[in-house]
């Protein structure tokens, strides 16, 4: 098995990820390829780790899921807290600080 | 997989059938997460989304197991397809999406998007080709034993262990501010 099939497995979801955030308006879209993001940088950590046969990738793997978990609670109350406030979790319309 | 991994642990490593199986699930995984991420991204329903979501991280979860790292497997499973999946459907249905087709979920100007994107995983490929180019994985890859990564948590990486655990602490916290009517 090549490393490689791995890392570009990974970026390609990467890139994926990057596309959901720049071109989807929906708040909860957005955290979705979020996640995506997060998720293919695992497949790197882990991979690494099997490559070098070291425990360090699978464990800072689970702290990104840990964190990953962290950060979709707290964004999913923000956009809550934008759907509460402007009846729309539109990004583009949440625009009051543009000059 | 995970049998025939394990079955292997004890002789020298994987025969060259073998690894052409392996290489043959993880080419079928890869097609079925990539094609499911494009879809997330270019689907018109929310819920659809959140549910293409749920096979890419299935399949993650699968190469995970590939990779010998079983217990990151059963974690993917637990948090990504449990509790994360759920937390933003409940995410889809406290902000009342529309249950069904919507028409407006992507910018105007997506194409730019789209263009970044490309020209990154070109930028991306290319260096991960030159970089690492034919690194072989280990063909006596073990799976890395639930136990050795619970003692490196617990030893190695305890400092940021713990500062993990006031990170979420911290975000359960603040996600309970921030949501709360008052």
């Amino acid at each position: 098995m090549l490393l490689n099939q791995f890392l570009i497995f990974a970026a390609v979801l990467f890139c994926i990820g990057v596309y959901g955030v720049l071109a989807r308006k929906n708040g909860v879209l957005i955290l979705m390829s979020i996640e995506l993001i997060l998720n293919s940088v695992n497949i790197n950590l882990v991979a690494f780790g099997a490559m070098n046969g070291d425990v360090g990738g699978q464990v800072f793997a689970l702290f990104v899921i840990a964190v990953a978990a962290a950060e979709v609670g707290v964004g999913l109350a923000i956009v809550l807290l934008i759907y509460r406030n402007r009846r729309s979790i539109d990004v583009a319309e949440a625009n009051l600080l543009k000059g | 997989m995970s049998l025939s991994l394990l079955a292997q642990e004890t002789t020298a490593g994987l025969s060259d059938t073998e690894v052409g199986v392996v290489n043959g699930f993880f080419a079928v995984l890869a097609i079925v997460a990539i094609i499911a991420a494009l879809k997330m991204v270019t689907s018109n329903n929310v819920v659809h989304a959140a549910l293409y979501l749920l096979v890419v991280f299935s399949a993650v979860a699968a190469v995970y197991v590939i990779l010998g790292a079983e217990f990151v497997a059963a974690t993917q499973v637990l948090i990504y397809l449990g509790a994360i999946m759920v937390l933003l459907l409940f995410g889809v249905m406290l902000t009342r999406a529309k249950i069904g087709a919507e028409t407006d979920l992507d910018h105007e100007q997506r194409w730019i998007g789209a263009l970044v994107a490309t020209g990154m995983l070109a930028v991306m490929a290319f260096s991960l080709w030159e970089g690492f180019g034919d690194d072989e994985l280990p063909a006596n890859m073990a799976p890395q034993r639930t136990q050795a990564v619970s003692d490196a948590i617990f030893s190695t990486y305890i400092v940021p262990f713990e500062a993990l655990s006031v990170l979420l602490l911290a975000a359960l916290i603040g996600a309970v501010v921030v949501a709360r009517r008052d």
